[in-house]
């Protein structure tokens, strides 16, 4: 994986460090960018974040990566979103209101039930539906108060469940959308990054 | 279902692992880099590294070995350790930190949780809270490393800490701190009544009954160090104790 070209989209004041040390563990020199035509160029884009969602896509706007982003993935470019990077997909969020997110998947994004530990922290059951490709059961490790409940079509689903069910990740072909932290869960998120990146290289083979 | 974490601490002083008994009488325990590593292939969910040094140079160092620790380590990682302000949490989380503890400073300053969570996001944001019983009942808050006694309630300042953006809270009972005689299970209790942020016990840990009893009091996580670094027992085996009585664990 020597030389993979991987841009990691800067989304604002997110912390990028864990993210970046992942991605070069799994062999790919990443570079950090809100440079849209480096965006839809790049073999290999990820979209982290953490903090709210208003914030997250204002600076996407401003930087005019959200119609960059929609068009990757609407093409099938390879494309993985991280934490809240999948809730940006989403319609919109209960945490910031009256904020759009680039509604790809046309879900909203909720709070964990009332009786729960918020945020959840830590290393959850991950159960992918059988028509998952790139993922697989194992733990991953969380840190968020919001999710998305409800499956968007065409999308193969894997599971978690905090207090109720809730989609722990999305994927489409090489289009993959995690609520949680590949890059913090260990040997497991170390396997799916590198599943990730093997089936984007053979998909610009067969292009 | 979310698991129980078990959580290794590395005490860090000028570059080497230490861990004393109350936070004095420091031994040498070892590289951080390499224990880190060891303790991810053992099983550990998570690690926290608190930075002792009592000096500028020891900072520093702190913040390199923060970068050498997550060039390796694919599980979270929480610092704390005299971080004041957004400045110093930045410059952390920049080298590799994925959460920030913060302790005294936030005790004389509360609003500085709520600047953290607000730059960086609540899930980012911890607060250490060292307590220390109260003859007549109760607990309050100390801080510079156990030196000094606030007078605040810590029940309360834990309440009050998740309000303003604590999402994470580092419990540690000033009176079992290295004794080894297990958590103090009445203030974990205590605070899990109160708040509705993940709660991690440490202090005081020698056995595995102790880190069960700890997590059926309401803690999500435990933490350790002693225990782990003279090898009196590995991750794994903890995990599978607990396994083998119906905790969830991740194996």
């Amino acid at each position: 994986m020597a030389g993979v070209e991987l841009l990691v989209i800067q989304t604002g004041t997110a912390n990028l460090a864990s993210v970046v040390a992942g991605f070069r563990r799994a062999g790919t020199e990443p570079r950090v960018s809100n440079d849209p035509g480096q965006a839809i160029n790049a073999e290999f884009l990820v979209l982290p974040g953490v903090g709210a969602m208003g914030a997250a896509m204002e600076n996407l706007r401003r930087n005019r990566l959200d119609e960059m982003i929609a068009e990757r993935i609407g093409r099938g470019r390879p494309t993985m979103a991280i934490c809240l990077g999948l809730q940006i997909l989403c319609a919109g969020s209960e945490e910031s209101p009256g904020s759009d997110g680039l509604g790809i998947f046309p879900g909203s994004v909720r709070r964990f039930g009332g009786s729960m530990v918020v945020p959840q922290m830590g290393w959850n059951r991950v159960d992918p539906d059988t028509n998952c490709r790139l993922l697989e059961p194992g733990y991953a490790y969380f840190a968020n108060s919001y999710r998305l409940a409800e499956a968007p079509l065409g999308w193969s689903v894997a599971w978690a469940e905090h207090g109720d069910r809730f989609i722990a990740a999305l994927e489409r072909g090489s289009v993959l959308a995690c609520q949680f932290h590949p890059e913090l869960s260990g040997d497991w998120g170390r396997g799916l990054i590198e599943r990730w990146l093997a089936m984007g290289r053979e998909g610009d083979r067969s292009c | 279902m979310l698991t129980t974490r078990i959580i290794p601490c590395l005490d860090v002083r000028d570059g080497r692992v230490v861990k004393g008994v109350r936070f004095q009488d420091l031994r040498d325990a070892g590289d951080p880099v390499e224990l880190a590593s060891a303790y991810e292939a053992c099983g550990a969910d998570e690690l926290v590294l608190l930075d002792v040094s009592a000096t500028p140079e020891g900072r520093s160092t702190a913040l390199e070995i923060v970068r050498k620790v997550r060039a390796r380590l694919s599980i979270p990682l929480t610092v704390g350790g005299g971080i004041r302000g957004v400045q110093a949490a930045g410059e952390l989380l920049e080298a590799g930190a994925d959460k920030i503890a913060v302790n005294t400073a936030a005790v004389a300053r509360p609003d500085l949780l709520g600047e953290l969570a607000d730059r960086f996001g609540r899930q980012c944001t911890v607060l250490a809270l060292d307590a220390a019983s109260r003859p007549r009942g109760g607990w309050e808050v100390v801080v510079t490393s156990g030196r000094e006694h606030t007078g605040n309630d810590a029940i309360a300042w834990a309440e009050e800490a998740a309000r303003i953006g604590a999402g994470e809270i580092l419990l540690t009972s000033w009176d079992r701190d290295g004794t080894r005689s297990g958590y103090d299970l009445e203030l974990i209790s205590a605070v899990r009544e109160t708040v509705s942020v993940p709660l991690i016990a440490s202090g005081g840990a020698s056995t595995p009954g102790h880190l069960l009893e700890a997590i059926r009091a309401g803690a999500d996580a435990v933490l350790a160090a002693s225990i782990f670094h003279y090898r009196e027992y590995s991750v794994a085996g903890l995990k599978e104790f607990l396994a083998g009585l119906g905790e969830e664990v991740r194996q």
